[in-house]
């Protein structure tokens, strides 16, 4: 016989320690409102404002025309000149511009002739969502910059087929796969949920079966138990990625064009930092069960603000610097640079420094709360 | 009897009783102070505890017990007060005090996915030990646990647990041995065991401290210390407490007790009502009352009354009763516990 008060006393009963878990309550009214600002407001898929790179080789008024129309469209930011191809390989690489357009010498003239001359885009199609929008309506920005622009003794250009053509150059991913952007990215989410989540966790099953008590009652010291708990956790990252970059290669051709230094540097110092990130955590919880939802309410932004699955570019200022507080911003910046854009150690010096002031401020502030769990 | 002293009692340093010789003693807090938020757990603590001494740590639930020995190993800092343990600062130098005194946790607190020797062998490199093999071994040897050392000391039963984990306590070879409430929920054989054990390590001059609710284990003590609220109420060789308290108490024996209980109950002058056995043990702190109380019942047929001296047991019964838990409901009145 199924009794309603044997029923209402259970119902009530949880609502009661539902309220009573202040972090799982906070969790569940925090997470739905963090997702609905993060898709709401800082997701764009179709990102303006990217920063861009000329190349002079010519100047006139139909190159003015040209980059005037690409400014007024909003997709395109001008962020200077550079003199030649390496400088605008290099700003490529480093992520400083997404796109560099060339206007090659004697374009001017050849467009009088009537040759129809090329104008050069270079793109960084690593992240083939975040270039695709500003790509797709080039030739239109550019057709009706053309026609408004040229009067004159150049009407007539303006009539018929374009003067010149645009040839668009996709850099570091030709075919536009989204795997070759997506895949290396992955690893930075991975790591970022294992790692934080074990450390976590390990760290509050001390306190949660009461082992914690014996251990500072010895006279070993925080920074002990500290590093201690988490080097164990780092040979599982190093497992992890060994077995992601195998598979990655085997499965979807991801290349690893970069120096193999560069990417070990930064994926150590990215693991560490992780591990800090589970430790502060765990000094701020008292379940593991609230070290699993503590870990995930710090993955979602990593997913969304990282630029994993978003352009970062397209982001607003505000989640852009959300964005940049994040290890896995920087991480996922250092295995695409280094997998798809051939980067070294001199191309990722930026992301390593800015993971080194996060773990700097993560270290120290879980060795104060450590502390501050003893009384 | 001498004469009556309220149950709040402030008594000598017992250092002065004579036991300690003018020996250091191994303890020495003066008003230990510890408030959590609002909440003072400990309020103007002041013990002295002798060289081989086995001091008793009594008081309800919550009292402060747990705190203070935490305060004295330098677990917690006070947040008012000072002393010194085994000579070091409480404050300053909690880490050589670590390095030297052997603390047991209320609940088992080794890891219970370890095995016995890997636990051991963990709290050994702890503290820096030297020949950790050998005194690991010698340890297990000690405890009986050789043929199950492979075992996980998650499958050891309650009593078990408790050896092993005193067993670990004592691996650096402490001159103190902080216990906190060691044997709580462990069965009466496996109590009577820990405790043989415990005289044992005090005959060789270790210095115990160990907060116990029984009252059979109290009287093993050579002094107790009661705590309520988080004062400290009294502190005594566990002997003379009885003369302290200046409890009377009779004891009544034959037959009807119940209905005798049941009549005594709520007297003036009968405090407590307490049955040890087949017997009944009716106690009060005012003579006059209490005498007057049971007068129309000395006579009853088939009983029979007999003034005794009050037992630690009783003095304790009485003590406990006047103090309720402390986390319940301020307003509640002693006795009222739920």
């Amino acid at each position: 016989m199924i009794s309603l008060s044997r029923f209402l006393a259970v119902l009530t009963k949880e609502f009661i320690q539902m309220r009573r878990d202040r972090l799982t309550f906070a969790m569940m009214i925090g997470i739905p409102i963090m997702q609905l600002i993060l898709f709401g407001y800082a997701i764009n898929t179709n990102p303006r404002h990217l920063p861009t790179l000329v190349m002079m080789g010519d100047a006139g008024p139909v190159s003015r025309a040209v980059l005037s129309g690409m400014k007024n469209s909003s997709y395109f930011d001008f962020l200077g000149t550079v003199s030649g191809p390496e400088e605008a390989d290099q700003a490529l690489r480093s992520g400083e511009a997404l796109f560099v357009i060339s206007i090659p010498a004697g374009f001017e003239r050849r467009v009088v002739r009537g040759d129809r001359p090329d104008l050069l885009l270079t793109a960084d199609a690593s992240d083939p969502t975040a270039a695709g929008g500003a790509v797709g309506a080039l030739n239109a920005i550019v057709s009706q910059a053309v026609g408004e622009t040229l009067t004159g003794p150049l009407a007539g250009l303006a009539q018929g087929p374009p003067p010149f053509s645009i040839t668009v150059h996709r850099a570091f991913n030709p075919a536009g796969e989204t795997a070759t952007n997506i895949v290396p990215g992955l690893l930075a989410i991975i790591l970022s949920m294992t790692m934080v989540m074990i450390t976590a966790v390990a760290i509050v099953k001390e306190t949660e079966r009461g082992t914690m008590e014996t251990l500072i009652s010895t006279p070993v010291r925080p920074l002990e138990v500290m590093v201690g708990k988490i080097l164990p956790y780092v040979l599982v990252g190093y497992v992890q990625t060994g077995v992601f970059l195998f598979a990655a290669r085997l499965l979807f051709d991801v290349p690893f064009d970069g120096a193999v230094m560069a990417f070990f540097w930064g994926f150590n110092l990215f693991v560490i930092v992780n591990l800090a990130l589970g430790f502060l955590i765990s000094t701020a919880v008292r379940s593991q069960m609230q070290a699993m939802q503590l870990s995930f309410f710090t993955l979602l932004p990593s997913i969304l603000l990282s630029g994993f699955m978003f352009p970062f570019s397209g982001m607003p200022g505000w989640a852009q610097a959300v964005g940049t507080a994040l290890p896995a911003t920087h991480f996922l910046r250092i295995t695409r640079k280094v997998m798809l854009k051939g980067a070294g150690m001199g191309d990722i010096g930026g992301e390593m420094l800015a993971l080194g002031i996060i773990l700097a401020v993560i270290t120290f502030i879980a060795l104060m709360r450590y502390r501050q769990t003893l009384d | 009897m001498t004469e009556q002293k309220p149950a709040v009692t402030e008594e000598k340093p017992i250092a002065d009783e004579g036991h300690a010789q003018g020996a250091e003693p191994v303890i020495r807090v003066e008003g230990l102070t510890k408030s959590f938020g609002d909440k003072t757990v400990v309020d103007g603590f002041d013990m002295s505890v002798p060289r081989g001494a086995i001091y008793g740590f009594l008081g309800p639930n919550g009292s402060g017990k747990t705190t203070t020995i935490r305060m004295m190993c330098g677990l917690l800092t006070p947040n008012g007060g000072s002393g010194t343990c085994l000579g070091f600062d409480i404050v300053k130098q909690s880490r050589q005090i670590k390095e030297r005194v052997g603390y047991m946790t209320q609940r088992f607190s080794l890891y219970e996915d370890l095995t016995i020797r890997e636990n051991l062998d963990f709290m050994a490199r702890m503290y820096r030990l030297d020949k950790r093999r050998q005194r690991v071994d010698a340890a297990l040897e000690d405890l009986g646990l050789k043929d199950r050392s492979h075992q996980l000391a998650g499958q050891l039963s309650g009593g078990w647990k408790q050896r092993l984990a005193l067993g670990a306590a004592m691996l650096h070879e402490p001159d103190l041995l902080l216990l906190d409430e060691p044997t709580a929920g462990v069965d009466p054989k496996a109590r009577r065991d820990f405790w043989d054990e415990i005289h044992r390590l005090s005959d060789r001059g270790v210095t115990v401290l160990v907060s116990t609710h029984y009252m059979d284990e109290a009287v093993q003590c050579d002094y107790i210390a009661y705590i309520a609220y988080g004062k400290k109420l009294i502190d005594a060789p566990a002997a003379k407490i009885p003369e302290q308290v200046g409890l009377i108490t009779y004891r009544v024996e034959g037959d009807h007790l119940v209905e005798l209980s049941r009549e005594l109950d709520g007297k003036p002058g009968v405090e407590q009502i307490a049955r040890f056995g087949s017997a009944l043990h009716i106690s009060g702190m005012d003579e006059t009352e209490l005498e007057a109380a049971i007068a129309p019942y000395r006579n009853r047929e088939g009983v029979t009354w007999q003034r005794q001296r009050a037992g630690l047991e009783e003095v304790f019964i009485h003590l406990m009763a006047q103090s309720f838990d402390n986390f319940a409901a301020p307003g509640a009145k002693p006795g009222e516990s739920p």
